[in-house]
């Protein structure tokens, strides 16, 4: 007697628990149960559990009868043909969906020969082991599992034709790759995806050395390449300005501000506004200049401001260009927002070529800077004439990707052939096959030149392992990240630099470095990199407290007796402001001066 | 000074030595010393810390002898320099005496009998008997003879022990009866009965005696007692070791823990294959003991100490130490580094330390004068 149990709540009964699940089963197999009924019988608790609920992951298995795959090939043509649909194949119970419930009772086998009698299932295919991305890298089977993630995660960062209506769309911050091409060794999957969801480009690439310029993971590209126009791409940004109402009547305006209006900058920002007050499409921008002129009413308002003249004096609220970026705008967009406010969204591209800097890698985990560009005439070639595009360092391969030299070797058959070589995972072309390919090309099987050095025309003593590897160029760009400063805008409260790119900020000199200083002992460099907020304190003499200014007698005095000596004196204001924030506090710094030369002096 | 130095360390070669080099000897010698205003605090700590970052990504932070797992690598090294009471893992190395040291019988004798026994371990069964509240004890009669104890022993360890509970002797098992019954207290009766402390030293949990590399049997134990077991006779105690600093400063003294921190740390540290010179250590042992207590680098301990109330307050807590400077009044003289860095002034360090002065007022300086000023100071 076992209890049978349907979605978990006990339904009776049954007595030859192990017949019942097996005929549940056949006759689920011939229809007579919804395909969405799994069932388990579990021994060791004597229950049987039936699932029918939704929303279970379930996974599709090719169904084994006595140590036979019911799939045939006759399935297969049919299915190649269009004849037949995956639906049908689930309906004639060739394939079938179990869950996590029965898997427990299914015994699946890899691969068709690995079948025995004892099997109840076959694996479609073993690439159902990765994920999507993952299943994208070819020959993935050879690889360590740490390499799949890591290449995995870089193709989900590759800039590629992201969406097709990308000039109809306004998405912030994105990259569309020029160019892009499909990769001559692919896997099953990316033809799943689709052939325009493709994020990169066939390069030439030799594993050497170039100088000191591709060391650890570092990459030389050659110029002429990027001339040609290796993975461009077009960087887009939207920016925005919404005209909106305030409550008294007020509004935004749109048009080019006057001169007079609060935080106006200067003139030559504003040149690129047309008459309406915004920029046309096409014109070239810079950082920091307008893109939309907008004014403000101003924000605070007590009554009686409402009746001065002061309240008609309105902020600068312009959209201005990021700093530090450039472009060209592509579009104006003059449309109504969510409250039904005018708004005009712009769209400023920029075209980046490929630099020193940026960032590139491999569908393998191999991911790499941009170290160098070389000249075309200092690139090594081979004695066809062939100058590669990127050279890799040869010690990336102690990750021991070995996909990433198997797909060289296949993409460089196929560039030879003309035709893409299948590089799926587990059952892609075997490289011995391309080797022998390689060779009938009239190359050496193992995918090595003899490579000239461009600067010396000598031929290099080793053979240069030279191929094609699909790239991709990732969207972490020098162009988003390089900044720098030797003097700018402070931050109000304590008159340090402001921090961060987009404030123009200054690079932080932290504790760290500051101990690295100490331990050199070069205590003069020390002051001078934290004087950025130096400034001279009026301090009284008995009372050593921070002197006020007082406007009637013209000079600073102290503010508890104002008959005391005042001295000037030099510190960081950060200092000063602790004082005053301890004071705040409840507590009274006081701070005791001595003339350095005097006291010495006295002391003789 | 540094002539006089070598020539000192010249007079006092041990006997028989000499230098090959005299002149290179000397060079080395300058050039290891260091020079004034070095900043051997910082240096000190840049170089602990560095390798230290490493140390937190790999290593097993567990080693010892077999089934003797003694924390190591980071997790101690913090627990050294914030000179916690309990170490996590407490742990001895015991030496033994030449006759026991050599055999591995004795060693292990004398390592059953360092061996704290618990009730639990020389029992067969508890049986509890609710109705009349009293818990029989059946004594297993080969532990016992295994660990040379008999049921007298026992007995009176019990009767010391367990209080509120009448304890009788059987043939081979200890009944104990509660005087007022109550079923929840003969539960906790038994549980109590089980931990009771038998034999053996206190506080030590596990011992195994390994061989060293040299062929003397050493006892490592789990648990540290330092005062019993300077008691026993058989130990060298003089080389006898533990990892419970607190312990050394009550047996031996504060000079011991010095030394005793500093063998601590360069162990794991040579355990981790860092290459830390010892004298970076040595300072950072000495700072940790030097007003006589065990002083942990931590802000009650050595920051504690510190006489700048901007260098307390610009670590850790920065509002307590304010607050409480203001209320004694405290005056900071801007002496040392942090707070000079904070005001920005040059910090008395390195370049900052010498000062220069010049004679103002148009008085003319007299170069004989002037030096003489000079040595004076």
């Amino acid at each position: 007697m076992s209890y049978v149990f349907i979605d978990g709540v006990l339904q009776g009964t049954v007595k030859d628990a192990e017949k019942f699940v097996k005929n549940t089963i056949k006759e689920r197999r011939a229809g007579k149960f919804s395909k969405n009924l799994n069932i388990l019988y579990n021994e060791e608790e004597d229950i049987i559990k039936i699932q029918l609920d939704k929303n279970r992951l379930r996974r599709p298995l090719i169904i084994v009868q006595e140590g036979k795959s019911l799939l045939t090939s006759k399935h297969l043509e049919e299915l190649n043909a269009g004849k037949m649909s995956w639906t049908e194949l689930i309906e004639n119970g060739i394939v079938e969906e179990i869950d996590a419930l029965e898997e427990e009772s299914a015994l699946v086998a890899m691969n068709e020969k690995d079948l025995t009698k004892k099997h109840t299932h076959l694996e479609i295919d073993p690439i159902v082991i990765f994920g999507m991305n993952t299943s994208m890298i070819p020959f993935a089977n050879f690889n360590p599992s740490t390499r799949l993630l890591r290449g995995q995660k870089n193709q989900q960062q590759g800039t590629s034709l992201y969406a097709l209506n990308y000039l109809n769309r306004l998405d912030t911050n994105v990259n569309v790759l020029h160019y892009t091409q499909k990769p001559l060794v692919k896997s099953f999957t990316q033809d799943m995806y689709g052939e325009h969801i493709t994020g990169g480009q066939n390069l030439v690439i030799a594993i050497l050395n170039y100088e000191g310029y591709n060391m650890s993971d570092g990459v030389v590209v050659n110029r002429a390449s990027i001339d040609r126009g290796l993975s461009r791409v077009s960087h887009y940004r939207p920016y925005a300005a919404e005209r909106r109402r305030y409550p008294g009547g007020q509004i935004d305006d749109i048009k080019v501000p006057d001169k007079d209006v609060q935080g106006y900058s200067t003139e030559a920002h504003y040149k690129n506004l047309d008459t309406d007050g915004l920029v046309s499409p096409e014109t070239h921008v810079r950082g920091g200049e307008v893109l939309v002129g907008k004014t403000s009413p101003p924000r605070f308002l007590s009554r009686l401001e409402t009746f001065s003249t002061a309240a008609n004096i309105r902020k600068d609220t312009s959209v201005k260009v990021k700093f530090g970026e450039n472009g060209t705008v592509s579009k104006v967009l003059l449309t109504e927002s969510k409250d039904g406010n005018p708004l005009v969204n712009i769209e400023v591209r920029d075209t980046r070529p490929i630099g020193v800097g940026d960032k590139v890698s491999s569908r393998h985990g191999q991911k790499g800077v941009i170290g160098h560009i070389a000249n075309p005439e200092d690139m090594p070639f081979s004695s066809s004439g062939t100058v590669p595009d990127i050279l890799f360092n040869p010690f990336g391969m102690r990750r021991m990707t070995v996909s990433h030299l198997i797909e060289s070797l296949g993409a460089k058959v196929g560039a030879l052939s003309g035709r893409y070589v299948d590089g799926t995972p587990f059952s892609g072309e075997p490289s011995e096959d391309l080797r022998k390919e390689l060779e009938e090309l009239g190359f050496r099987e193992n995918g090595t030149e003899t490579l000239y050095d461009g600067r010396t025309g000598r031929a290099y003593e080793a053979k240069i392992f030279v191929g094609n590897i699909y790239y991709l160029r990732l969207k972490h760009q020098v162009a988003d990240k390089v900044q720098s400063r030797a003097r700018g805008r402070v931050a109000l409260l304590t008159r340090q630099p402001t921090a961060g790119k987009a404030m123009e900020g200054g690079l932080r000199f932290g504790d760290m470095e500051k101990d690295t200083l100490i331990a050199h002992g070069s205590s003069l460099l020390l002051k001078e990199r934290f004087s950025s907020d130096k400034d001279i304190v009026n301090i009284g003499d008995r009372s050593g407290d921070i002197a006020e200014y007082d406007s009637f007698t013209d000079r600073f005095t102290s503010v508890v007796d104002p008959k005391e000596t005042v001295s000037k004196v030099e510190m960081a204001y950060g200092f000063k402001l602790l004082i005053e924030q301890l004071k705040a506090m409840g507590i009274r710094p006081q701070l005791k001066l001595k003339d350095k030369f005097k006291q010495k002096r006295s002391k003789q | 000074m540094v002539k006089d130095n070598f020539a000192w360390i010249k007079k006092n070669l041990p006997e028989g030595i000499k230098f090959k080099d005299e002149k290179l000897a000397k060079d080395r010698y300058s050039k290891i010393q260091l020079d004034p205003g070095e900043a051997i605090g910082v240096v000190t700590a840049q170089s602990i810390g560095e390798p230290g970052t490493q140390m937190t990504m790999r290593s097993f932070h567990f080693t010892g002898v077999a089934e003797l797992n003694v924390t190591l690598g980071l997790p101690r090294i913090i627990e050294i320099l914030d000179a916690r009471k309990l170490p996590s893992t407490p742990t001895m190395h015991i030496y033994l005496n030449t006759p026991h040291s050599k055999d591995k019988n004795k060693a292990d004798k004398i390592a059953q009998k360092i061996k704290q026994t618990v009730l639990e371990e020389v029992t067969k069964e508890f049986t509890m008997d609710l109705a009349n509240g009293e818990v029989n004890v059946l004594l297993d009669k080969d532990e016992l003879k295994r660990k040379s104890i008999n049921l007298n022993d026992v007995y009176e360890q019990l009767s010391l022990q367990v209080k509120g509970a009448d304890i009788t002797k059987k043939t081979a098992s200890i009944s104990v009866k509660l005087k007022d019954n109550d079923i929840k207290k003969v539960y906790k009766l038994k549980e109590k009965l089980r931990d009771s402390f038998i034999s053996g030293i206190s506080g030590i949990t596990d011992v195994l005696a390994y061989k060293s590399d040299n062929g003397e049997f050493i006892i490592q134990t789990f648990g540290s007692n330092l005062k019993n077991i300077s008691e026993i006779k058989e130990v060298d105690f003089s080389r006898t070791r533990t990892n419970n600093f607190y312990e050394i400063e009550a047996v031996l003294g504060i000079e011991a823990v010095r030394a005793a921190v500093l063998r601590e740390v360069m162990h794991i540290l040579s355990h981790e294959g860092m290459a830390i010179d010892e004298r970076h250590i040595s300072l950072v042992s000495d700072m940790m003991t030097r007003d006589g207590g065990i002083k942990g680098i931590t802000r009650h301990g050595i920051t504690k100490e510190k006489e700048s109330v901007l260098a307390r307050a610009a670590f850790e807590i920065p509002l307590d130490h304010l607050v409480e400077a203001s209320v004694r009044g405290e005056q900071d003289n801007l002496v040392s580094v942090v707070e000079n860095v904070m005001i920005n002034q040059p910090v008395p360090i390195g370049t900052g330390l010498p000062e220069l002065f010049v004679k103002m007022d148009g008085a003319k300086p007299k170069a004989s004068k002037a030096k003489k000023k000079e040595t004076k100071k």
